[in-house]
């Protein structure tokens, strides 16, 4: 087989690409084109801006959540991570300390998201716990120390160098049913997106991460430094969620220990969506990408449908399921095929 | 791998000096000397529990000597970590390759040795040419693009190997390499490990098979009991000489079977069973007391024939009675409830719960044959099969709570064997009762056979191993393309026999 010359089985192979991108992209086109036909509203650049809009949050949380499911981990603590993060800072800033500014404010939140990581991290790879039990864990005591510790008040001003961002636009488009806004934060969520792609494709720390997720062992025997790597996989998602956090209290311009409670599900189902493996070695960051957009353009077009906001949860629900169950039986399907393959080989040595 | 280095006698590419290991006050290791040459095959011989496999986790760095030295290329080291050893060009294939499954065949063989480079950023596109380069320079042929997960066993292997040579492997060490493979995958790969000798490397090979030993390897080391008790030429060894110095006692493998009563009643008998595409018109019987053997070709249909009976794939035509009675064997519970019991082939994923404790593997199976009258668990009952059938088959652990995992591979089949023993089957089949079990083990599970049988059990033993079926059956059955070719009784079960009417 070189490389000109691709037979169609090695082309088709291609276009779907290695976690089924392909068909994700086809299926979220086909969406788009039935709503489209369905409700003529919905096909505007408004519409566009706003799903955009509302994918940066859960896109920054995908992003983490996929690198810890790569690992073949589960991370369901990032949302409290985030609220941890945002809303100390956002009472940090208030009370009394000087205005940091928003890189400031920024680098505050992160550090405290790294911190949180850290613990996550260590716990896992330390001791080997079943990473679902520990963030299930943390996510409570992240919970509990918040509300316990920092505060439980609505804080409806943010900080002034924070509430500017909320209200700046990337830029504007008139159209005839009416002006297009692309918010800024649009820009730091494509750009960890990429920056995330560019560690997980050509970093030796990224390819690490794949092979800790296809098989423990086999990695600890190939030399790489897997509790390392572990700590630094849940230090990332960490600083991830915090900085999802600032975002979205900023987008909300109000901060809240109450906020962002129960998206979890939300974001694993669209990582899952996205082609990684609940099992751990495989998913990329196009395909969490096309996951996010694909959940939030199913919200979109159910708000637009009318149909009642808590059918929006049974539809994300079904969505997860149908989306492993597919993955479950594609495997299946292929590990039954090359057992055949296997079987017909052996009847054709004469030994 | 210069050419000086295939001449004469040249300075050995690894010495390890007097290595002794202990754990927790045993002595794993005693004292152990060896040396390997370059472009030399040394088989490393012993049976389970010997220390064949501390002695490689020493040599790749994944435990730490008590006393001695490692000395590889002249450099000397006390110990070992993983990354020394691969730098120093130690690499190891274990058994289960330490592949990564979702990651394709270029990638699994360029990130090893990019990890211990230390190097930080990784090229797709640079990968694919050097793993291209060592694929093309053995002879191979892999789809480098394929994941590894959807390759054969074979395949797997040589990706493992392509992997140790792209780190520049001066030793390779190969963990029961052969075990998992057809005979033709067999010599493609000795075929391959010439190649390797020409280019110098030294090959350990850890292997039960001892003709395949005896006919790749220049020297065979053969430990027992943590001490190296021989290191000498190939070819002044055979085949009952290992055996004589892994165990360290004359092994009895000549032909050893009861009288069997010619009045004994039948407890099996088959009459024209088939299944399209798999066997036909296959018509025995088996008497009580009697071990019936039963051997051919892999995909003969041999392997079939033993599931139809244990109702795991049925069979579409002719009869099958147990004790004179006809029995319908849709299911493995009906095969169950007929008194049959099947120890598979692979018994480490079909036959046993690996993390649980030898107890709970020995009554697994029979949880029904040991209740009170009240319905609950009679745990005296299960105490005393799990106690006697531990001590009646002399499973090496310190306790019966020892987790199954922690075995070594005669034992865990003598934990299968229990399993079953523990429901008193009348008919008890085994598929290849004895794969990957060392001599001294194999010689006492054949002695168990014999010790079943004789009170009354009708055995089958579903084998390619010749002299085994020799050693033990009353009558060998020869399948082949599906059919039974040859019934073999008395004088005509011998070795030569069995393997000329199965190669016909």
């Amino acid at each position: 087989m070189s490389g000109a010359s691709l037979a169609i089985p090695d082309r088709l192979r291609l276009l779907r690409g290695a976690n089924n991108e392909g068909v994700l992209a086809v299926v979220l086109l086909a969406l788009i084109v039935a709503m489209s036909i369905a409700n003529p509203a919905f096909f505007t650049l408004p519409t566009a801006f706003s799903i955009l809009r509302s994918s940066i949050v859960p896109l920054i949380f995908a992003l983490g959540v996929l690198m810890v499911i790569i690992s073949g981990g589960i991370d369901v603590s990032f949302a409290a991570i985030a609220v941890f993060a945002a809303y100390t800072t956002v009472r940090a800033l208030q009370s009394g300390t000087p205005d940091l500014g928003l890189i400031g404010a920024f680098a505050l939140a992160l550090l405290i998201g790294a911190s949180l990581g850290v613990i996550n991290g260590f716990l896992i790879a330390k001791f080997r716990l079943p990473t679902l039990i520990v963030t299930l864990g943390t996510q409570g005591i992240f919970k509990g120390a918040l509300l316990t510790y920092v505060g439980s008040r609505y804080i409806a001003d943010l900080p002034t160098s924070m509430a500017h961002v909320s209200t700046t636009n990337l830029f504007e488009v008139s159209t005839p049913t009416g002006s297009a806004y692309l918010h800024v934060l649009v820009v730091p969520a494509v750009l960890l997106a990429m920056g995330l792609a560019w560690v997980l494709r050509s970093t030796m720390f990224g390819r690490s991460i794949y092979a800790i997720g296809g098989d423990v062992e086999a990695a600890r025997r190939a030399g790489i430094r897997v509790m390392r790597t572990q700590v630094a996989v849940y230090v990332i998602a960490g600083t991830m969620a915090a900085a999802g956090g600032m975002i979205y209290v900023i987008m909300g311009r109000s901060a809240s220990p109450q906020i962002l409670v129960g998206s979890e599900l939300d974001i694993i189902a669209a990582v899952v969506l996205g082609g990684a493996s609940i099992f751990g070695g495989r998913g990329s960051v196009l395909g969490t990408a096309l996951g996010v957009i694909l959940v939030q353009v199913i919200y979109n077009s159910l708000i637009l449908a009318g149909v009642p906001s808590a059918w929006q949860r049974t539809a994300v629900g079904v969505l997860l399921i149908i989306g492993v169950g597919i993955q479950a039986v594609a495997s299946r399907r292929s590990s039954r095929a090359s057992v055949i393959d296997e079987t017909h080989q052996k009847q054709e040595v004469p030994a | 791998m210069t050419s000086t280095a295939l001449k004469g006698p040249s300075s050995p590419v690894l010495e390890v000096r007097n290595i002794v290991k202990t754990f927790g006050g045993v002595t794993a290791l005693n004292d152990v000397s060896l040396d390997l040459l370059p472009g030399e095959v040394l088989c490393l011989a012993g049976e389970n529990g010997c220390g064949k496999s501390t002695l490689i986790k020493i040599i790749s760095g994944a435990e730490k000597p008590d006393s001695g030295e490692i000395i590889v290329d002249g450099n000397t080291y006390s110990s070992m970590d993983p990354t020394d050893a691969i730098k120093s060009g130690i690499q190891v294939i274990y058994q289960d390759f330490s592949l990564f499954p979702n990651l394709t065949v270029a990638e699994n063989i360029i990130l090893t040795s990019a990890v211990a480079d230390r190097r930080r950023l990784y090229s797709g596109r640079a990968a694919r040419p050097a793993a291209q380069a060592i694929v093309d320079e053995l002879g191979l042929h892999l789809d480098l693009d394929a994941d590894v997960e959807r390759l054969s066993v074979a395949d797997k292997q040589l990706t493992a190997i392509c992997r140790a040579l792209v780190s520049d492997a001066r030793v390779l060490i190969m963990d029961e390499p052969t075990t998992a493979l057809t005979h033709t995958e067999v010599d493609r790969l000795f075929v391959i490990v010439e190649r390797l000798r020409s280019r110098g490397v030294g090959l350990i090979f850890v292997s039960h098979k001892l003709d395949e030993v005896l006919k790749i390897s220049q020297r065979v080391a053969i430990l027992r009991s943590g001490k190296n008790v021989v290191t000498s030429p190939a070819s002044m060894l055979d085949p009952r000489a290992i055996a004589l110095h892994m165990t360290g006692q004359e092994l009895d493998e000549t032909r050893h079977v009861s009288e069997l009563d010619a009045q004994s009643e039948i407890v099996l008998e088959l009459e024209g069973l088939g299944l399209r595409g798999a066997y036909e018109d296959v018509s025995f019987t088996l008497r009580r007391g009697e071990i019936l053997g039963v051997t051919g070709l892999l995909g003969s249909g041999r392997t079939e024939i033993a599931e139809a009976l244990f109702g795991v794939v049925p069979h579409d035509s002719g009869v099958v009675k147990v004790n004179g009675t006809p029995v319908r064997l849709h299911s493995i519970n009906d095969a169950i409830d007929a008194g049959i019991g099947y120890v598979p082939e692979d018994r480490l994923t079909q036959g046993l719960f690996m993390d649980k404790s030898i107890a709970d593997n020995i009554i697994a199976g029979s949880p029904n044959e040991h209740t009170t009258r009240f319905g609950t668990l009679d745990l005296r009952a299960v105490r005393e099969t799990i106690q006697g059938l531990f001590a009646r088959l002399r499973v090496k652990a310190p306790n019966v709570q020892a987790p199954v995992r922690s075995l070594s591979g005669g034992n865990a089949q003598r934990v299968v064997l229990a399993k079953w023993l523990a429901r008193r089957p009348r008919i008890l089949m085994l598929n290849g009762p004895t794969v990957g079990v060392d001599i001294g083990s194999k010689a006492e599970i054949l002695g168990i056979l014999r010790a079943e049988a004789a009170a009354g059990m009708g055995v089958i033993v579903i084998s390619d191993d010749a002299p085994e079926l020799v050693a033990c059956c009353h009558r060998v059955l020869v399948v082949r393309h599906g059919r039974v070719v040859e019934i073999l009784e008395g004088d005509d079960v011998a070795v030569d026999t069995i393997r000329e009417k199965v190669a016909a």
